[in-house]
Formats: structure tokens, C-alpha cells, sequence
């Protein structure tokens, strides 16, 4: 899968669980720059993406990534 | 059902015109998502349910603490969520005979934390069963070995049902259902607990919030009392029209056997309480034909309290049914395996619940058992009475068309009403119907078995129960009076409901007779009523007025001194 299919389907989850039609995220968003990205939130974003892409995280990567672009990477390993 | 992400989105509706309900919520995990979960499917549910969420981990510190934040924010509602995570903590600090002592200790904690509650609060307490962990350490033996964890977890759940059955306002939420419903790897999932402290997963989140908040709404008088089924494909297998009755499918062969389970299903509701009423399109000595004749059919005529077969439009025919009853549309379910019926009925009746069945009629039970359709919060054995009741109801529909003149027809109806203060007999009955009476209930206010026992209890109230009984049978405790002395000359009617079951008899003129004359006895000058709005109580708008009340600053008055008495034809037992 190309990044920028990922990377837009993933826009498409934070706006759905977040409840917000603006968000736009790119490879170096961070929790930070999207007001409802808290970390209980965060969870539930995840959840949301194991779903969609019919993965799992293990609890470690979870705590790992310091953007979207670091999540992707682990998806992209684990749909490869 | 719906998932996390939607019911969140509830969170932004307008709640204002729903009933306020405050609602507690104290856990030793995190509780953030279900404090979510729960007032978005209180939304649903019609129910406002403000929530207050204590810290994690606090529930004995603000339970013990009484100036704590709990007790300040007065709930309605306690939900106690500890879980077997925690549990299983507990178990692995124990040394020695600990851990055989576990189940006790734990369920001696839990009762002084209920008594507790119970003595700074009149909330009703929801409880959380136990979810299973297996730590696998004893394999199989575990069930032998009353030291390993399974063997007290299951018996803490055991000893919960116990206690749950004798402390009137302890109520227990089934989790662990929900666990063997949804299987554990769906209901717990570890990168969920271990980032948030959170032993729910976001899955099952809405299915532990459902079942929380149907307790709420059936302590808020919020629930099912009747259930309406088709026959042809639904009751049996088959078209009775069609096949005839040696060839429709009931009994211990092949898909027979889905029917008849069903049926027994249907029959056990019955027997619990639940009004079961039939609407068929067919003719009507066709339909009946099984429940008369089938030796393998369960339910017999004797079940149903109405029965409708005809060729008219089945949303016309369920109003019909309803006008019978006296109930409201939202306390009734239609169970039919035809999606066009279902859909008609819904469109036309958007108050009724209209399972979506499924395709085979193999899978309609389980289906079912997952909705949760009748949920109770009390029962009594009068439950089981109701369908006799309601099929006298009909008799006498039919017998008061032949009296033109509705005075002969009371008249002949040879009514006694038995006036009692609350006691130890009627208790259960006349907390029941507090919970039940939403349609004739001037302030509803709802109490509970243990509410009943301290006003009974008190010098500052005075109690009557009335039943109901003519020469059809006895319709049993059908009113209930509560008088709060307001001061030395003004009595206060705190609480007026009637069953539906028996409008239209004179009852209220034979009530108030009867507690003017208490007060004319006991020296009150003065009675004084009020009328509280709600959404299915507007068929009492004009009670106190229609009996002769003079409305003041809100309230009803009536000068005991110049009531005449009003007429009746029921007399005092």
C-alpha cells in the first residue's frame, strides 16, 4: 500500500473517533497538534486502525511512536 | 448494537428534555470510556444520566469518607465496578489460608460497603459480577481446591446472587454474560489494559454499558410487559391456512424442536409476568385451532391473554391490543418473522421494540437471550397472575357493551375494595407497582421494597393499599395512597397511583372517601394534592380538579370540613 492511501485512510478513522471533519494529518503530526488526540483517545485510535487494517499492535509499539509517520512504519511492517 | 465510537457521538445530542437521573460511577480500574458509554446509551434510553465519576481506585475512601464528593453530589445511582483483575491482585498478595478465605472477605467487604451506602443514601446500588480469570495453576483441579482463585471467584459470584436476593437496593449487573457472549479474547484486550488500566475492551464497552443502563431505565419504570407474536413461521413452523395442523412444525423433530423451544421461552415469560398477546393475519378459529388441538404445542389458549387473528393491517390490530391492555407502546414487543409486518408496524408505531429476527428459525432464541428485552427489577407472585387478570379484563369488556347505562353496569359488578396500611404482605406488591404506574401516578415517585418498609415504619406518613375485587375475581392490590403530614392541620398526598386495570370503576371516589375520612378522624383540616407532569401521566392532568380540589400556588386543596362524600359502588371489605 502506498503511504499516501495509508495515510488517508488513517485521516479518515481520527476524523470519524475524534468526531472532527478538519483534522488533516500528515507523516509528522504528533498528538500535540490535534486537540482530542489525548491519551485516552489515543486507545481508542488504535483500536480503530487494528481494526481497519486487521492488525495488532503489541503494547510496546503502542508506547513507541512519536508521530503518525513511526505508526505507519510499524503498520507497514506488519501488512507487508 | 451500536458501536463505541457511535454512542460517543451521542454525547453532543440535546439531553434537556430527558429525565434527569444522577448517576455515580466508582471502579478500581479506569471508568472513563464507560462513564461515556453509559450516559450515551442513557440517551437512547430517554434517560438524562449526569454522571459522576470518582478517581480511580477511591471506592472505599469516598464510600467511608461521608463528606466526600460522593455523598455531595447526592446520586440516584451508585454503579460499583470492581473487577477480577483486581480481584486476582488481591488473590496473589494472600499467603497461606488467604486465599480459601478470599470469596468471604471480599463479599464481608462489599456488605459494609452497601450498608454504608445505604445508611447516608437512599441510591440503589449497581453491582458488577466477576468476569473468569483462570491463572491455570491448579488445571482442572482448581474445581476441587477451595484455595485456588476460579474455585472463589465463582463462589464470590455465587455469594453476590445470595446477598443480592435478600438487600432490597443491591443490584447486581451481569459482565459475566456479556464475557461468555462475546468470548475473552474480545472482552479484555491486553494493549487496551496495559496503556489505559482500562479491563474493558472499546468491543465491549456498549454491551456493559446496555446492560448497565437497563437497570436504570427498569428501576425508572422503563420496561417490557407484554409480548405480541405472530403465529404462521413465528409460533410454528409453517402456514397454518396453508398446511393445516398436522403439517405445521412444533414438537421434537427437526426445526419442530426450534419452535417448541421457543415456546417455551414465550412460556416461562408468561409464567414470569410478561402479558403475551397474539396478532395473526388469519382466520380466527383457524389460528386457534393448534392451541386447542396440537398435542405438542406448549402454549394453550389459557397463555394468551389476547387474542387477534384477522385480515386487517397488523399496526391497526396492535393499537387494538394496546386500548385492551392500558399499556404504553414502549413497554410492548412484537415478535413476527415477516420483515414487511415488522417494518408496517414500526413505521406506524415507533414506540414498540421490533426485534430483528433472523432468517432461520433455528437461530431466533439466541438472538434473543443477547437483546435483553425483559429486564425487571422486581417480582412478585402476583407477576404470575397477570394473564388471568387481563383475560377477565376482556370478559368484562364484553359485558359492559350489553349495559348502556354505565351505573347499572358498575352496579352489577358487586365491587369490595380491601383498604390496608403497608405491611409485611403487601410490601412487595406495593413496591412493585411504584415501580410499574406511569400512566395514573399524580408525582411518581418511585420506592422500593426497602423505601416501603420505612415509610411503613414512620409516625410522619400514613399508608393505605387498596385492592380491587368483583364478581369476575380478584384484580389484587390495584392502589396505593401515601399521606405525608405536612403540618398539624395539612395532610399531604405524597402519592397517588392506580393500576390502569381498573379505570373507569369509581375507584377514586371510594380512595378519597376513604382518606377524607381518615383525616376527618384524626383531625386534619385540610388535604393537599399535587400533580407532576411527566410524558405518559397526562391522563391525570385534571384528577384533583375532577374530584372537586381548588388549586393553589401549584397545588390541589380540599377543605375536609365540606366534602361530601362521593359515589361509589365499591364497598369496604
Amino acid at each position: 500500500m502506498e503511504r499516501s492511501q495509508m495515510i488517508r485512510e488513517i485521516n479518515d478513522i481520527f476524523i470519524d473517533i475524534l468526531d472532527n471533519e478538519e483534522i488533516v494529518l500528515n507523516e509528522s503530526t504528533q498528538a500535540a497538534d490535534v486537540d482530542e488526540w489525548d491519551s485516552l483517545n489515543h486507545i481508542q485510535l488504535v483500536v480503530a486502525i487494528e481494526k481497519h487494517f486487521k492488525i495488532r499492535f503489541t503494547s510496546k509499539e503502542i508506547q513507541s511512536w512519536n508521530n503518525v509517520g513511526e505508526m505507519m512504519d510499524t503498520i507497514e511492517q506488519k501488512i507487508a | 448494537m451500536k458501536s463505541f465510537t457511535q454512542i460517543k457521538k451521542n454525547l453532543k445530542n440535546d439531553f434537556s428534555n430527558l429525565k434527569p437521573i444522577r448517576t455515580a460511577i466508582l471502579g478500581d480500574s479506569a471508568t472513563q470510556f464507560l462513564t461515556q458509554a453509559i450516559r450515551g446509551l442513557g440517551y437512547d434510553a430517554g434517560l438524562d444520566l449526569q454522571m459522576w465519576e470518582a478517581d480511580f481506585n477511591q471506592i472505599e475512601l469516598q464510600v467511608s469518607d461521608t463528606n466526600s464528593e460522593l455523598y455531595e453530589f447526592k446520586p440516584e445511582i451508585i454503579i460499583i465496578f470492581q473487577s477480577a483483575h483486581k480481584l486476582l491482585g488481591k488473590y496473589n498478595k494472600l499467603k497461606g489460608d488467604g486465599h480459601s478465605a478470599l470469596a468471604a472477605n471480599e463479599m464481608a467487604y462489599i456488605n459494609r460497603l452497601t450498608e454504608t451506602l445505604s445508611a447516608h443514601t437512599n441510591a440503589k446500588i449497581i453491582y458488577y459480577n466477576y468476569t473468569e480469570i483462570d491463572d491455570s495453576v491448579f488445571g482442572n483441579f482448581s474445581l476441587k481446591a477451595e484455595i485456588s482463585f476460579l474455585f472463589q471467584l465463582r463462589k464470590l459470584n455465587y455469594e453476590l446472587m445470595v446477598y443480592a436476593a435478600q438487600t432490597p437496593n443491591f443490584y447486581l449487573c451481569d459482565i459475566k454474560t456479556i464475557q461468555n457472549h462475546l468470548g475473552k479474547p474480545t472482552f479484555f484486550q491486553s494493549t487496551v489494559y496495559i496503556n489505559t488500566e482500562m479491563v474493558l475492551s472499546i468491543d465491549s464497552l456498549p454491551y456493559v454499558a446496555s446492560k448497565t443502563v437497563d437497570i436504570i431505565a427498569a428501576l425508572n419504570g422503563k420496561f417490557k410487559k407484554c409480548v405480541i407474536l405472530d403465529l404462521d413461521n413465528t409460533t410454528w413452523g409453517g402456514i397454518i391456512g396453508d398446511d393445516g395442523i398436522e403439517n405445521i412444525q412444533i414438537g421434537s423433530l427437526g426445526i419442530g424442536k426450534a419452535f417448541s423451544e421457543f415456546q417455551y421461552w414465550i412460556k416461562k415469560l408468561k409464567n414470569r409476568g410478561i402479558i403475551v398477546a397474539v396478532c395473526s393475519k388469519n382466520t380466527e378459529s383457524v389460528a386457534k385451532e393448534p392451541f386447542e388441538k396440537h398435542p405438542d404445542m406448549v402454549l394453550r389458549l389459557e397463555d394468551i391473554s389476547v387474542f387477534i387473528a384477522n385480515w386487517e393491517n397488523k399496526a391497526d390490530n396492535i393499537r387494538q391490543i394496546q386500548s385492551i391492555l392500558n399499556i404504553g407502546f414502549d413497554s410492548m414487543v412484537f415478535l413476527d418473522d415477516n420483515p414487511f409486518e415488522r417494518n408496517i408496524v414500526r413505521e406506524n408505531i415507533p414506540e414498540i421494540t421490533v426485534p430483528e429476527l433472523p432468517e432461520d428459525p433455528s437461530e431466533y432464541l439466541e438472538y434473543l437471550y443477547t437483546l435483553n428485552l425483559f429486564e425487571t427489577v422486581s417480582y412478585s407472585n402476583e407477576d404470575a397472575e397477570r394473564t388471568k387478570l387481563y383475560q377477565i379484563e376482556a370478559q368484562r369488556a364484553t359485558v359492559q357493551q350489553k349495559f348502556t347505562n354505565e351505573e347499572d353496569f358498575l352496579k352489577s359488578l358487586d365491587m369490595v375494595s380491601l383498604v390496608e396500611p403497608f405491611n409485611k404482605f403487601n410490601k412487595p406488591r406495593v413496591a412493585q407497582l411504584s415501580q410499574r404506574s406511569n400512566q395514573f401516578n399524580l408525582r411518581t415517585v418511585r420506592y422500593t421494597d426497602d423505601d416501603i418498609e420505612k415509610l411503613s415504619g414512620s409516625d410522619d406518613y400514613a399508608t393505605f393499599a387498596f385492592t380491587l375485587e368483583d364478581k369476575y375475581g380478584d384484580n389484587g392490590l390495584i392502589c396505593v395512597i401515601i399521606l405525608k403530614k405536612e403540618t398539624p392541620q395539612t395532610m399531604f398526598i405524597d402519592t397517588w397511583f392506580m393500576s390502569c386495570r381498573v379505570l373507569k370503576r369509581g375507584m377514586e371516589n371510594f380512595v378519597l372517601n376513604t382518606i377524607v375520612d381518615y383525616c376527618a378522624q384524626n383531625g386534619y383540616s385540610t388535604l393537599k394534592g399535587e400533580y407532576i407532569a411527566t410524558a405518559k401521566n397526562e391522563m391525570v392532568k385534571d384528577h384533583y380538579l375532577n374530584l372537586g380540589f381548588e388549586e393553589s400556588d401549584g397545588f390541589w386543596i380540599l377543605d375536609v370540613a365540606k366534602y361530601n362524600k362521593r359515589t361509589t359502588h365499591i364497598n369496604k371489605k
